[in-house]
């Protein structure tokens, strides 16, 4: 955690000073986030969610959305637009309480997600004349990455998006250096594969979802593919491992939970407004996540893909359509069912946000679909994600207080 | 009756079909027709009828059909229009249809084509992305590919094989509807009371479920009557409607508009029958090329695609002004990431360039317009007050 902190604080520090460093700085998303190419152009990225997510764990977030309305947003739109839109309209300030730097370029990976392309034609008005590479990301309509798919994508990014990088950074495009850090990427992606399979064990070391958020962190935020990242998750794993001998259960904010009841799967973002209050419902209950698709937004690893160096581009655009959201449904029932056998869970559970139709529009059917094929008990919570109007404390405990009733009947039953 | 008069009862009858009854008759009458269901907004209907098919306008139950298992299937922060399509779905109102294709609107639709894969609707689903990059060699390929995608779908069904001629032909039938359709915007811009933006939204929607040979026909005749001097002119206000291109407003809720003192000059509702603004080369040796160039050059304006350095709120003007109108009334749908996403900076244009507007929000099956009503009202008195005192 400390070398986590250590990474993100240096970050944004380097972010504040870079006007006067003269580093470029990125605006992106993080699915289909290219932080790679970016660190290959020396330039800095800028995750718009990140600091929507981190405004709403500070509770800002209310108040940036209350002036985004203002400027004419309505009620019913995604609140990470509305959060960001906020900060801007604030003056930028960042999570650290620096300010952070206009953007030099917008590169806008849509992957997964269409609010993304509307997301950034408002940050094109307020930032007027920053250049935008647009990358689009095509769908998995038919569960498969085609060769036309990928060739399309390694265009664009030979067409458009290379080449805006090079005029911004002034840099030439250096295969050899993006290779270094592609290798890197994927050591890092092994070990982020061996850190979440470790809730196999029972008690699972971790949680998968609310500590899992902060395990991401750092490959979500523009470490991936850094000899940094790399040392980070090699240590993190080695704790874990540690946890795994000593036969530990997960580290929650009030110290460590000692007795694993449930295990559950959760599909859907978190809340961030109410986050600690969110996992406590859980932990209180022992309850445990051993696995999310949440974790997996910014990237699957599970199913084998690893940035690869020997295919440059082309491995750059797999990653991106291989992004959880970017999946069609039925492919992401299979991932999920196939977590819910292997981690042996006892339940699945959706967390369904309203600002997030990507994620929300579906859901219901995937529930259904895996209780009736797994026979697995199955909840239903709603929140939203950087929005404290959409958290409601008390709906949200009723259903889970009934929730685990229920799995402590079937745990009962099948004594 | 008049022959405008029977022409708009004809086309009422199709339009708000739920059953299909015309597109179903089509296809029992030869054995390798097919039926394919596209959901809005844009799709190259030309591909289905160049292989024997119909291309069917999926624009959701309306204030048509009540909502039952649709909304088991979707959270109440979801639009509309997805759960009347799976409540027709799973009610057997697409019996008969052969695949369903999704264009890239928004996660909503995308998704939706995930859910009739897994219920197995139909013989395929096909989610069609349409391409963000207007490069030619880049998303023109890859459009193209989409439609080949789409083309080998049917084949599946009907084994027949695409010809160059066969869909040259289907695009110099589109490009005709496309022709008429705008002409009668033409003659309406000029002529308003001529022709209801309600009967205007029959006649354009009866389109989406009948053989384009047969729609054209209608154009012709119901342009030949709008061409003489009939109705009779009132004191309402010009206004583009716009936000509507996905999920459609109720017929009373556009009758409101109109009741309200307002003639409706353009519009997106159906925004698809509209979307190419000129004509598809129809003698070309590779028609799919010239479909993928007529979408990168010739595509109109929308929040489903993204603009940058093509700015929509600039063309939004454009039309303000070429149609002679004297404001905009933005109505969406509610939860609408697209159309409210774009809303603030369309209006921040508006005030820019000193263009009156107000915006509303509605869903496919809103049953109150009292308030709509009295806002339209209110827009529409302060126009004309105001230009009296100009």
């Amino acid at each position: 955690m400390v070398l986590q902190k250590e990474m993100i604080g240096g970050l944004f520090k380097e972010l504040s000073t870079a006007k006067q460093s003269g580093k470029k700085v990125v605006y992106t998303f993080v699915p289909g986030n290219l932080s790679e190419l970016i660190r290959s152009f020396d330039m800095l990225p800028v995750y718009p969610e990140i600091n929507a997510l981190q405004s709403g764990m500070r509770k800002k977030s209310a108040a940036y959305i209350k002036d985004a309305e203002n400027w004419g947003h309505s009620e019913d739109v995604c609140t990470y637009v509305k959060c960001d839109i906020g900060m801007m309209l604030n003056g930028n300030i960042g999570p650290t309480g620096e300010k952070i730097p206009d953007p030099d370029l917008l590169l806008l990976s849509y992957t997964g997600c269409f609010t993304f392309l509307k997301w950034f034609e408002n940050l094109e008005k307020l930032y007027p004349g920053v250049p935008v590479a647009l990358l689009h990301t095509p769908y998995q309509e038919n569960g498969e990455i085609t060769t036309g798919m990928t060739d399309y994508m390694v265009k664009q990014l030979k067409n458009d998006v290379i080449p805006k990088m090079e005029k911004v950074s002034g840099n030439k495009f250096n295969p050899d250096k993006l290779k270094t850090i592609l290798r890197h990427s994927a050591d890092t992606e092994d070990l982020i594969v061996k850190i979440f399979n470790t809730t196999k064990n029972t008690p699972s070391p971790i949680d998968a979802y609310f500590a899992g958020v902060y395990y991401i962190g750092p490959i979500n935020i523009g470490f991936r593919g850094t000899p940094e990242a790399t040392e980070y998750y090699q240590e993190l794993y080695k704790e874990i491992q540690e946890r795994v001998r000593l036969g530990l259960g997960p580290v929650t904010p009030e110290g460590e939970m000692k007795e694993e009841r449930f295990r559950l799967v959760v599909e859907g973002p978190p809340n961030w407004t109410s986050f600690r209050e969110f996992w406590k419902l859980f932990y209180d209950m022992g309850t445990v996540i051993v696995s999310s698709s949440y974790t997996r937004v910014g990237g699957v690893y599970k199913n084998g893909f690893r940035h690869n160096p020997e295919r440059l581009l082309e491995s750059l655009a797999e990653y991106c359509m291989g992004c959880y959201t970017n999946l069609n449904l039925k492919q992401r029932v299979d991932l999920l069912g196939k977590e819910i056998v292997d981690y042996k869970a006892d339940g699945f559970l959706v967390n369904s946000i309203k600002s997030c139709n990507s994620f929300s529009a579906g859901q219901l059917l995937m529930m259904r679909t895996l209780e009736d094929k797994l026979g697995v008990p199955v909840g239903f919570i709603e929140s939203d994600l950087v929005d404290p109007r959409y958290f409601s404390y008390s709906n949200i405990k009723n259903r889970l207080e009934s929730f685990f009733q229920m799995l402590a009947q079937r745990k009962e039953m099948s004594v | 009756m008049s022959k405008l008069e029977e022409l708009i009862k004809e086309c009422k009858k199709n339009a708000f079909d739920l059953t299909f009854n015309e597109a179903k008759k089509w296809k029992s009458e030869s054995k390798n027709r097919v039926l394919v269901g596209y959901m809005p907004i844009y799709f190259p209907r030309e591909i289905i009828h160049a292989v024997e098919g119909l291309p069917v306008g999926i624009m959701g139950a309306g204030d048509r059909k009540q909502i039952i298992v649709g909304d088991a299937y979707y959270q109440s922060y979801i639009c509309h229009l997805p759960r009347g399509i799976i409540e027709m779905a799973l009610s057997g109102h697409f019996a008969d249809f052969d695949g369903f294709v999704f264009p890239s609107i928004c996660d909503v639709i995308r998704n939706l084509s995930g859910m009739f894969q897994m219920a197995h609707i139909g013989k395929f689903a096909k989610y069609m992305d349409l391409p963000q990059d207007f490069n030619s060699g880049i998303g023109g390929e890859f459009y193209i590919r989409e439609m080949n995608s789409v083309l080998s779908k049917v084949k599946e069904i009907n084994g027949v094989e695409l010809t160059t001629e066969k869909l040259n032909n289907s695009i110099r039938l589109y490009n005709k509807n496309r022709q008429l359709i705008e002409k009668i915007y033409n003659i309406r811009q000029s002529f308003p009371w001529r022709l209801s933006a309600v009967d205007t939204y029959h006649i354009i929607r009866a389109g989406m479920v009948i053989p384009v040979e047969e729609h054209n026909k209608i154009l012709e005749e119901v342009f030949n009557e709008i061409n003489k001097d009939i109705g009779e002119e009132m004191d309402n206000i010009r206004v583009v409607v716009t936000g509507a291109f996905c999920e459609q407003p109720p017929i009373s809720l556009i009758k409101t508009i109109e009741m309200a003192g307002c003639y409706v000059v353009d519009d997106d509702f159906m925004l698809g029958s509209r979307w190419l603004k000129g004509d598809v080369d129809d003698s070309s040796d590779n028609p799919l090329r010239a479909l993928s160039e007529a979408y990168l050059n010739k595509s109109t304006f929308s929040s489903s695609v993204y603009d940058a350095g093509n700015h929509k709120s600039k063309k939004l003007v454009e039309l303000v002004k070429m149609r002679n109108a004297d404001g905009i009334i933005f109505a969406s749908p509610s939860f609408c990431d697209p159309a409210l996403l774009d809303n603030p900076l369309y209006n921040k244009a508006c005030d820019k360039e000193g263009i009156r507007y107000i915006n509303f929000q509605y869903h496919e099956n809103i049953g109150q317009f009292k308030v709509i009503k009295e806002q339209v009202g209110a827009f529409s008195d302060s126009i004309k007050l105001w230009d009296v005192e100009q």
